[in-house]
């Protein structure tokens, strides 16, 4: 604890730190694209397509060739491993496509999790070092480990929270290591019937341990990005809080957690309806505390749902399809400034809500 | 874990977050004018004077004497116990001329340093028994806010982790049961300027020190928005050969404090440490000027880098006192410059304001 010994040079923090100013430079949040192959099962099956990889590359490329205003609205996209080698049909990687936009592209990293009563994040960090090497080498610049916690009369456990909280710092040493910024997430799930104040009061736990975590693992905070839960109640709740709720809560258990250091905080969507994402995103952008991070959004579902849905696995409804994608992110891009403000009609896709009890991907 | 089961109520909360944003308010800081008997009995021996009560109520007289100027500049006034029962010459108490300044009192409440033993002289402090009692009868005495300084040390073995986790945990609990009392908890964990290390070494130390206490302050259960940090400043040790200009220093410190203070935070209010006078305000000037983000207040709460001209120019003689409030009051608006990122360095070199304060070891 006397000595530092440098785990990290000035270029490669240097490095780190403008990687992630990229991701979340203003006006711009991240396109979680990187659902397993089993999640994107579960995609596919709702709009009756089959799980195939050359569906899963044809959805992915769709988002990816999407109108090029989308690079003002996306910093970044995580990628699942199988689609990072993918490509084009004309032959071009998809990273390079998505670099060529401006876009970083980041990895999601192998998290087993076990099926117990308590989620626990599971290994992924064996071979984490030469997995980052490579993936460096193979374009990606940040990389995201989900970790997973939930409320109940007796969860999150002390050992839960220290857990995840030591394996999310031991991933992001290693990410840093390897010039990946690395995306902590230690998402509280929604499932319950928890009110607001007591998600508020689990999220400031979990993320003060995260924070000691990463201290005590030397990570360089301003090469890094969290990605936590909104806070809100739990969905069986039945008491609905306003977004401006959502927003007051959320910024509060934020501001006494996350030190000003860490560069910003993309929220995961987390079954809220596209249109709960971005107003809730919106709302706490709007928020009158004093905010030191950039806040925006590292959606998945909230961001894909109508895509899907409008595909339906037909190539006719292609433009149809990235429309509703390039309508979502501009709306999200402006949510992270808090300058959207509800639309006034109701897209059924966009309403609806995009919840899955204990949700895995 | 999974429960909270309330500290404090709204209410509770707001006049704690209301205490902490007045004392902070901007251009104002805090007077620690709290030295104990002991460290009273350094201070007078060195202008060769007598260390009795009524010195030390003469002098703190003559602090607190100060006129209106200061009101703008002080946002609290941090007071040892015996000076919280003392009166001017006109019986006017102590607690009454702050107030009426529109400024708030504080208390000092810890019982000193003592040792943690199997360590290479490290210590923890003292102070928790009764502490809930006390803290309710300052209130009452009119203490809005209070103060309790741990003490940790550089060295090739230290600070260890028992220090460091041990000072964390009894400052934590200390602020907890300041909150529960109304009143405003300072955290100070000093990390002293003692030895030869540089300024990488202090801003590392800094981190891991300040990383202990915030996870200590959320286990428990500690309103942030109700509290102030009194850190040290980052910089070199006193035996050091680099010198470092008051930019690097500031860069240090700010960079320091993002990756560890919380935004909820009301504010940070430096401790002089040791620095001559006019190296902590322009050390404090350099910090509002930081080009990092800063989401918390940046002031001072200084003892000796407040007092130190106005000791000098008393020397206990009470034809002298006006001299030494009008040295204080001097200082006083120079650190509220400072506080505001608008001070520069003056190019009088006064004496007794350049002249290095730090005493080996310091303990008061």
């Amino acid at each position: 604890m006397t000595h530092q010994f440098t785990a990290l040079t000035p270029e490669q923090k240097q490095e780190l730190s403008s990687i992630a100013q990229r991701v979340v430079a203003s006006g711009k949040g991240i396109l979680a694209a990187d659902e397993s192959t089993g999640t994107m099962g579960k995609r596919l099956e709702k709009i009756h397509v089959e799980n195939t990889e050359e569906n899963r590359r044809y959805f992915r490329q769709l988002l990816f060739t999407a109108d090029s205003t989308i690079s003002q609205c996306i910093g970044g996209v995580i990628f699942f491993h199988e689609t990072l080698y993918q490509k084009t049909d004309a032959g071009v990687p998809f990273p390079k496509l998505v670099k060529d936009k401006g876009i970083v592209v980041g990895i999601k990293v192998r998290c087993v999790q076990i099926h117990t009563d308590q989620p626990v994040c599971v290994s992924g960090l064996d071979g984490l070092m030469s997995s980052c090497a490579q993936y460096k080498k193979d374009g990606a610049d940040f990389a995201k480990w989900r970790c997973v916690l939930k409320i109940s009369d007796s969860c999150p456990s002390s050992l839960a929270i220290e857990e995840n909280a030591n394996v999310l710092a031991r991933y992001a040493s290693i990410c840093q290591q390897n010039g990946l910024v690395p995306i902590v997430e230690p998402e509280i799930l929604p499932d319950g019937d928890h009110s607001l104040l007591r998600c508020q009061y689990v999220t400031e736990k979990v993320l003060a341990a995260v924070y000691k975590a990463l201290n005590d693992h030397h990570v360089y905070l301003e090469g890094t990005l969290l990605k936590p839960n909104m806070v809100t109640a739990g969905q069986a709740c039945p008491k609905k809080p306003s977004p401006a709720e959502v927003g007051m809560a959320t910024v509060t258990a934020l501001r006494r957690t996350v030190p000003a250091a860490v560069p910003g905080i993309c929220f995961l969507s987390g079954g809220q309806s596209e249109e709960d994402a971005s107003l809730n995103l919106s709302a706490i952008n709007q928020c009158p505390l004093p905010k030191p991070w950039k806040l925006t959004f590292s959606y998945g579902r909230a961001l894909q749902a109508s895509t899907l849905s409008a595909w339906a696995g037909k190539p006719g409804n292609l433009q149809a399809a990235q429309a509703a994608f390039t309508e979502r992110a501009k709306i999200n891009g402006l949510a992270s400034t808090g300058s959207y403000v509800q639309s006034g009609q109701k897209d059924k896709a966009a309403s609806q809500s995009l919840f899955t009890a204990s949700y895995v991907y | 874990m999974p429960h909270q089961y309330p500290a404090l109520s709204p209410e509770q909360k707001k006049e704690l977050a209301d205490i902490a944003q007045q004392i902070i308010a901007p251009g104002k800081g805090i007077l620690a004018a709290d030295e104990s008997v002991g460290s009273m009995a350094k201070r007078f021996n060195q202008i060769g004077v007598e260390n009795t009560e009524e010195n030390r109520r003469l002098y703190r007289q003559l602090l607190f004497s100060a006129d209106e100027r200061i009101n703008s500049c002080i946002g609290g006034v941090i007071f040892f116990h015996e000076t919280l029962y003392q009166s001017n010459d006109d019986g006017v108490s102590f607690v009454q001329m702050i107030k009426d300044k529109g400024i708030l009192v504080g208390i000092k409440v810890d019982k000193g340093v003592v040792p943690l033993a199997g360590t290479n002289g490290e210590t923890t402090t003292q102070g928790l028994d009764g502490l809930s009692e006390r803290c309710a009868q300052y209130k009452k005495d009119g203490a809005d806010f209070a103060k309790w300084r741990c003490v940790l040390k550089i060295s090739e073995t230290t600070p260890s982790e028992l220090s460091i986790m041990e000072n964390a945990n009894v400052l934590a609990r200390y602020a907890s049961i300041c909150q529960q009392n109304g009143i405003v908890p300072i955290v100070e964990p000093e990390i002293l300027p003692d030895g030869d290390h540089d300024l990488k070494r202090s801003q590392y130390i800094t981190e891991k020190v300040l990383a202990a206490v915030y996870k200590a302050l959320s286990d428990h259960h500690v309103y942030l928005e109700g509290t102030l940090l009194k850190p040290n400043m980052v910089t070199a040790g006193h035996a050091c050969p680099s010198k470092y200009t008051a930019e690097e220093i500031a860069m240090a410190t700010v960079t320091a404090l993002r990756r560890t203070v919380p935004p909820a935070v009301a504010g940070v209010t430096f401790l002089s440490g040791g620095q001559s006078e006019e190296e902590a305000s322009l050390n404090l000037s350099a910090m509002n000027n930081c080009p990092l983000g800063r989401p918390w207040a940046l002031t001072f709460s200084y003892g000796r880098a407040l007092q130190a001209s106005a000791l000098n120019a008393w020397r206990g003689q009470k034809e002298n006192e006006s001299a030494a409030t009008e040295e204080f009051i001097k200082r006083a608006e120079v650190n509220s410059l400072a506080a505001l990122g608008k001070y520069e360095a003056s190019g009088d070199g006064s004496g007794a304001a350049s002249q290095s304060l730090y005493v080996a070891n310091h303990a008061y």
